[in-house]
């Protein structure tokens, strides 16, 4: 039996009819063919799926999909804004932040919601606010710079 | 790919409305809120629910209050907003340094106080901290409401007094002058649940200890609480000898599990080491030495 929902997706709204036990990350990947967010661990632990929900980063393996009827969800495909890249995108491309891109979708979502509410972080609350994402390539280092690229570049706008 | 077997799913649209649902679905309904204990439960087929009850819609039980010396945190309440909140903070710095390690940021938005404490793992740091506090949990069925210490909440690994049919609401823990408090917790990386952990709540007396209690996590403490070490504690000077004889107590009193995180021996001295720390922190923050 499927249940219908709405969703505003990087906002637009989608109504769709889902299975309960649809978990959040299929239903952007399969049902709306939002690949950008991925899917990794499916236990909460890698952060690859992480999403925005009403603007709060989570982990849409451990989000079902009926949880977000009547919210809005953000992913990495919304944060390009009229052909022009998010200064986080910018910041990945400017300092190498990625090599094989698998967690960068969730990276940049999270370090748009950290430089939301703390335009000015340290090297430290860029780190802390991460920690739950891994990375196998970088050894984070050049996220962590790209992370504060954007944020200069925010803060001298 | 891991997703739950199939579920009836029932959005809750207020507590009247869960006990409700609750009642119409009796035993083979679960209630989920943040969900990240149970949707992975479910996705390895270790919960297997007929029916979920979503409670993350109730904005009621979203809340942190202090009145008439009373901390009252409800159930929905998210990790982060707890980590966040200033008022905790002054008060109970022990919730706010169990959340700094509990998880990381991102899981942190999502699960809940209530469903931490519902869930009951062994290993979950909020229950220990809690059972230092000495709080009240406020649990909502179809008679009304009934409060449990939360030193008898718990009845065992992923056990609770809370009925199918009930709902816990609230988690209220009282403030008194004097005190502070601090949580201490090793973890073999950050994020990981704990190998063990000790959280201490003291309340001073000039330099004599006038209450206390102690709180362990991951180490087989009935209840998440050490009464043995707190006996030490209640009516001694707040010295070092005493931290350490209060340790001594709590490492005896526990009974850890040898598994992938440690052996029974290592596990013991940790529930002794962290419940000094612990002492010692929260002894400093009580005399206003440090944060």
């Amino acid at each position: 039996m499927t249940t219908r929902i709405t969703v505003t997706v990087n906002g637009e709204e989608h109504t769709a009819e889902v299975e309960p036990r649809t978990l959040l990350v299929h239903f952007l990947r399969d049902q709306l063919g939002l690949t950008g967010t991925h899917w990794g661990c499916d236990t909460s632990n890698c952060g690859v799926c992480t999403v925005t929900l009403d603007g709060t980063p989570v982990k849409s393996c451990t989000v079902l999909a009926v949880m977000a009827h009547n919210h809005s969800v953000g992913t990495v495909e919304g944060l390009e804004r009229d052909g022009k890249l998010d200064p986080v995108q910018q910041g990945f491309v400017e300092c190498h932040g990625l090599q094989c891109g698998f967690c960068t979708p969730g990276m940049m979502l999270t370090a748009r919601w950290l430089l939301d509410n703390n335009p000015d972080p340290s090297e430290t609350e860029i780190r802390e606010a991460i920690s739950g994402q891994s990375c196998r390539c970088t050894g984070y280092e050049n996220i962590v710079r790209s992370v504060q690229w954007a944020a200069r570049q925010e803060v001298t706008r | 790919m891991q997703v739950p077997a199939h579920f009836e799913y029932e959005r809750a649209t207020s507590v009247d409305h869960a006990i409700t649902l609750l009642a119409r679905w009796g035993s083979e309904a679960r209630v989920v809120a943040g969900g990240h204990s149970l949707i992975p439960m479910m996705k390895l087929r270790l919960a297997r629910p007929e029916a979920l009850i979503d409670i993350n819609e109730l904005a009621e039980l979203v809340y942190i209050r202090l009145a008439d010396g009373v901390l009252r945190v409800g159930a929905m309440t998210r990790h982060a907003e707890l980590l966040a909140n200033p008022v905790v903070g002054e008060h109970y710095p022990i919730f706010h340094d169990a959340e700094r390690v509990i998880a990381d940021p991102i899981v942190r938005n999502r699960g809940t106080v209530g469903g931490s404490l519902c869930q009951a793992d062994p290993s979950e740091d909020l229950s220990a901290a809690f059972a230092a506090v000495d709080a009240l949990a406020v649990v909502r069925g179809p008679g009304g409401e009934r409060t449990v210490p939360i030193r008898e909440f718990h009845i065992g690994p992923y056990e609770t007094v809370v009925e199918p049919g009930e709902l816990l609401t609230e988690i209220r823990v009282p403030v008194r002058p004097g005190g502070s408090s601090a949580y201490e917790k090793v973890e073999r990386r950050v994020g990981d649940w704990a190998v063990a952990a000790a959280g201490a709540a003291v309340w001073l007396d000039g330099d004599t200890i006038a209450d206390a209690g102690v709180g362990l996590t991951a180490v087989g403490a009935d209840h998440f609480c050490s009464p043995a070490a707190e006996a030490v504690l209640r009516g001694a000077p707040a010295t070092e000898e005493t931290f350490a004889a209060a340790g001594r107590a709590a490492a005896e009193s526990c009974r850890p599990s040898a598994d992938q995180r440690g052996p029974v021996d290592y596990k013991r001295h940790l529930a002794g080491e962290l419940t000094v720390r612990a002492l010692r922190r929260a002894v400093a923050r009580a005399r206003g030495q440090e944060a």
